[in-house]
Formats: structure tokens, C-alpha cells, sequence
């Protein structure tokens, strides 16, 4: 063996220690499925038996289905607000030149830094003092202030590296302002923007703590499965209505991927050819 | 008659226009107060949603309960309390300790990892790296969850344990305690280990790595003296985006925590909850977060005197 190659030299406990690591990681994950397919209301040991019981039954579970509904609602309004929000942020903080830049970055990525109980419980006595009352609204503002910092953090980095001599070009060839931004920065963003999009939507989606202290009488999901934990009737359905979420996540990971993959693949091709 | 109030109605779009374009003429001429504008929108939810929240948690903290209702005048009666009565300290303490363990063991853990990922794959990274993020698309509180499945009395480590004839009593301290609190919290949490120990791994030049070999540098010094402090903003940002939120937890604590697991977001929440003390709930949270902003500095203190030592 060549002195250069020892960093590639295969080390073999390294390799053992990743596998480990990887069983310990998904072993809880996995549960969720196993107890969906497993025959009794108690989620313990010894498996009872395989039914799709819980999966057939999931068609009458009204209530858990609204708290998806509300939890897909209120993450994808959150998604987009943020990332509108984000976009601006970002192209402000590159594009201009900026007295106390550092700072307001500095206070836009506050969230980050601060335990979320404290923004919960910092925006429920404001609400409550203002009177209003709690809603899918209230939880909104909550999640948008949690994901304005993982939207902004996302984005910058794609506008960074922008030059703005191309902007300059589409505006001597005429284009306004408007078409500028959606012909030209809009198309250069996008991977970021979707990003963006897609990071905003799951922390919305999985968050706990400040729907815990905003949400009126409609439960997000992660509400709904906390009621179901301490007071297990459909708890079962909960597991199934998980694996399924967990199933599409999967997939839809996947077919990103492929996706990726295929367009790398066709522009290098393009990059032969040319 | 008609014609005048045209003429009006006229010179007053005129007038709009006029002062429409001596608004655009501004804002041609100042770059700052165009980028000011663009960042407005999201100033003002930040404002809306932490500055005005945050002075009014303070104003309440500084209020007292009474009965159903707050008395306004301004003490720091609730200040004292949390100073002088021992259970808000010992909580404070406990989470912070809890939280510490939770972090260290998780970067410990995931270093490995993302240096396996970083220097020894070198084809499909991307699959590494989705492969280990993918458990974190499902719900927190069913990870949190699935531990309980498998630290309970009749759980997976000690129905196994019985069942090859280890034990004879489960082992209780499994479950609903701060051990159960700290395994679940690293696991939950090494994502936001794996992904930045990975990027600043990623980053390091393998030529520095061949240039301490070539002085004679052993696989040991040379991690020493290369790749772990070349790591470490990995390692410091790993730390700040576990501990901090960690500490606030509360629903791990309230899963698997029983009562020697509680922490101080268990306590925090109490307040505004069955205890019915909101002035007393907003003084936790403001102590809180002085508490975190306090060790956070120590901590970069220390990390960067630590890295003056080694450059």
C-alpha cells in the first residue's frame, strides 16, 4: 500500500461503529410500525398477534384526521410565510449595505439560541393580556417565529454567492424591476427557496412546546397524539396514522433523491455533448 | 360645479403622484433605506413575536399573584423567591446537568460517526447522510415514546434481560429517571450533532492531514493536533443547538422523567398550568434564559481560549 492512500485505508472498527450506531438510531424508530401491526390496545411486549386492524380503522378516526388537517394547514401557511419573509431577509442582508447588519441578523436568529417553552409562554401571556383568543392562528405566529431562523440561515447562503452583474444584465435588457426578480433571482434561488420551504414546513409539522401553549380548541397533530399518550382510546391509530406519515416522508425522501440524481446525471450528459 | 371637483379630484391625484415619486425618488437615492424596507416585514413579526412578548414576560414576572387575578405593583418578590427557595434552584441545577450529560454524550457519540462519513465514504455520502437523518422525520414525541417501549418495566431491555435469565427483577431505574431522560435526549437529538461535526469535517484539507504524516506525525497526534480543533466549530455549534433547547424540554422530562427527571420546563409549564402562577412562571423563564445566556459565554470563553492554546 502507497503512504499517500492511509486515509483511504478501510478502518474496520470505524466501519463496525457506523452500522451499530445506525441500528441504535432507527431500533425506536422502528417500533412505531411494529406496534401498528401488533393486535392490542397496550403498546408493551409480548407482540399479541398481527392485525391491520388499526390501518382499516383509521377511516373513522375523525378527530385524528382534523388535527392532521390542522397541522398540514398551519404548516404550509408557515412555510410560505417564512420563506417569503426569508427571501427578503436574505436578499436585504446581501444585497445592501447595511449600519448594525450584524446585529439584526444576530436578533432574527434569537429563536435559535432560546429555549422554545420560553416563546411559548413569552407569546401566550401577550395574547392573553391582549385578549385574544388562542387559535391555529396564534399557533401559526408561534411556528413562524421558530422557523424565520432555519428560513433566513437556509437562504443566505444562496445569496451570497450571487452575482449581481446578471441582475444589472437583465436590467439593461429591459426588463423592470418585477421581471428582473422572477426571471433572473427567482430561478437562481430556487433550490434554496424550496429548501427552505420544505425545512419550515416539517419543523411546523413535528413542533410540540408552543402548540402546547397556543393552540385554542383545534389540536395539531403533535397535540393530538400527546392527549393520546396520557389517555390512550385510539393510541393504536396513532401508531398507524405515524407509520403511514413515516412511509411517505420515506418515499418522498427517496424520489428527491432519484430526482436530484437524474438531473445531475442529464446535465452532465448536456455538459458532453456541448 | 362637476368640473371643479374633476379638476380637484385631478390636481389631488397629482398631488399623490407627486409625493409617489418623491417617496420612489428617496428610495432610489438611499440603497439603505431600500434594503431597511425589504427586511421590514420580518422585523416586524420578530417584534411582534419576541420584543413585545418578551417586555411584557418581564413586566408580569415583576407583578404577584392574587387569588384568580395579578396585584400590579411592582416587586422582585418572585425573583427572591427563585434565588432563595431551594427546589427552583435544585431544578435549574438538574437541567442543566441533565442537559450537559445529553450533549457531551451525544457529540461524543455522533463524532465517530460523522467522521466515518467524512474521511472514509467515499462514494454515496448522500445516502449516509440521509440514511442517518431519516429517523428524525418522524414525531418527536413517538421517538420519545418508543423509548419508554423500550426502557419500561416490561419493556424490550428488561423483558430481554428476564427472558436470558440476567435478572430477576426488572431494573427499575430503567425508566422514570434522569438516566431515561439523558438516553432519550441523545438520541432524539443526534441529528443536530451528525450534521455539523459532519460539515466541518467535511471542509478539513486532507493535504494538512499527509503534511503531519510526512512530519511524522502518529494517526493519534494527528488527530489531536489537526482534525479535532480544525472540528471544532462543529463541535461548539453541535453543543449550542442541543443544550439550549434541551434544557427548556418538556416532554421528555414529562414521559420518561418521573420525579427525580423533572426539569425546569416541567416547572415552567406547572405555573401557567394546575399551580395557576403566571408571574411566577414568567420569573422561571426569565431566570432561565439569563442562566443559559450566562453559561453559553463561559462556554465560548473557555472554547476559545482552548483553541488560542492549540493554534
Amino acid at each position: 500500500m502507497s503512504t499517500g492512500s492511509y486515509i483511504k485505508r478501510p478502518n474496520r472498527a470505524l466501519q463496525v461503529y457506523a452500522v451499530l450506531f445506525l441500528v441504535v438510531l432507527y431500533v425506536p424508530v422502528l417500533f412505531i410500525p411494529l406496534f401498528s401491526f401488533n393486535d392490542a390496545v397496550h403498546v408493551r411486549f409480548p407482540l399479541q398477534g398481527f392485525t391491520m386492524r388499526w390501518y382499516s380503522e383509521l377511516w373513522s378516526r375523525q378527530a385524528l384526521w382534523n388535527s392532521l388537517w390542522n397541522s398540514v394547514r398551519v404548516g404550509l401557511v408557515v412555510a410560505v410565510i417564512s420563506t417569503i419573509l426569508g427571501v427578503l431577509t436574505a436578499r436585504s442582508i446581501t444585497r445592501y449595505r447595511l449600519k448594525g447588519k450584524g446585529a439584526l441578523v444576530g436578533f432574527i436568529m434569537m429563536p435559535l439560541v432560546i429555549p422554545g417553552i420560553i416563546f411559548g409562554v413569552a407569546l401566550l401571556v401577550l395574547l392573553s393580556r391582549m385578549g385574544v383568543p388562542l387559535s391555529l392562528w396564534t399557533v401559526g405566529l408561534g411556528h413562524l417565529i421558530i422557523c424565520l431562523p432555519f428560513a433566513v440561515a437556509t437562504l443566505l447562503p444562496r445569496f451570497e454567492g450571487f452575482d449581481p452583474s446578471i441582475e444589472e444584465a437583465s436590467a439593461d435588457l429591459g426588463e423592470n424591476g418585477w421581471w428582473t426578480f422572477w426571471r433572473v433571482t427567482f430561478p437562481m434561488a430556487l433550490p434554496g427557496i424550496v429548501a427552505s420551504l420544505l425545512l419550515s414546513f416539517t419543523i411546523s409539522f413535528d413542533e410540540f412546546i408552543m402548540a402546547f401553549f397556543l393552540t385554542g380548541t383545534d389540536p395539531t397533530l403533535p397535540m393530538y397524539i400527546w392527549g393520546q399518550l396520557r389517555f390512550p382510546k385510539e393510541f393504536p391509530s396513532v401508531l398507524a396514522m405515524a407509520s403511514l406519515i413515516l412511509f411517505v416522508s420515506f418515499v418522498l425522501v427517496f424520489i428527491a433523491q432519484w430526482v436530484g440524481r437524474m438531473g445531475l446525471e442529464s446535465q452532465e450528459k448536456e455538459g458532453l455533448q456541448s | 360645479m362637476a368640473e371643479t371637483s374633476l379638476s380637484k379630484s385631478r390636481s389631488g391625484q397629482a398631488a399623490a403622484r407627486a409625493s409617489g415619486s418623491r417617496l420612489t425618488r428617496l428610495l432610489n437615492r438611499s440603497e439603505t433605506l431600500r434594503g431597511y424596507l425589504l427586511m421590514a416585514p420580518t422585523l416586524l413579526i420578530m417584534g411582534i413575536g419576541i420584543v413585545v412578548p418578551f417586555l411584557i414576560l418581564l413586566m408580569i414576572s415583576l407583578w404577584t399573584r392574587q387569588g384568580f387575578g395579578f396585584d400590579t405593583t411592582l416587586t422582585l418578590v418572585n425573583y427572591a423567591r427563585a434565588w432563595s427557595e431551594p427546589i427552583y434552584g435544585a431544578l435549574l441545577a438538574r437541567s442543566f446537568w441533565i442537559s450537559g450529560v445529553a450533549t457531551v454524550a451525544t457529540v461524543a457519540l455522533c463524532y465517530p460517526m460523522a467522521y466515518y462519513v467524512a474521511f472514509h465514504v467515499h462514494r454515496n455520502k448522500m445516502m449516509w447522510l440521509i440514511l442517518m437523518t431519516l429517523p428524525f422525520w418522524t414525531s418527536y414525541l413517538l421517538r420519545v415514546f418508543a423509548w419508554k417501549v423500550i426502557l419500561g418495566y416490561e419493556g424490550v431491555i428488561n423483558s430481554g434481560l428476564s427472558a436470558a435469565g440476567l435478572i430477576e427483577q426488572p431494573l427499575a431505574f430503567l425508566l422514570y429517571s434522569p438516566t431515561a431522560v439523558i438516553i432519550t435526549l441523545a438520541h432524539a437529538w443526534a441529528a443536530f450533532a451528525i450534521l455539523p461535526l459532519y460539515v466541518s469535517l467535511e471542509k478539513i484539507d486532507k493535504s494538512l492531514l499527509e503534511a503531519a504524516t510526512d512530519l511524522g506525525d502518529g494517526p493519534v497526534a494527528r488527530f489531536f493536533r489537526i482534525t479535532l480543533p480544525l472540528s471544532m466549530p462543529g463541535i461548539i455549534a453541535a453543543s449550542f443547538l442541543i443544550f439550549i433547547p434541551t434544557t427548556g424540554d418538556y416532554i421528555t422530562p414529562a414521559l420518561l422523567g418521573g420525579p427525580d427527571g423533572t426539569m425546569i420546563g416541567n416547572l415552567i409549564q406547572i405555573q401557567f398550568g394546575a399551580v395557576n402562577n403566571w408571574p411566577m412562571g414568567a420569573t422561571l423563564s426569565i431566570v432561565l434564559m439569563l442562566w443559559i445566556a450566562a453559561l453559553a459565554l463561559v462556554f465560548l470563553l473557555i472554547t476559545r481560549k482552548m483553541q488560542e492554546r492549540i493554534a
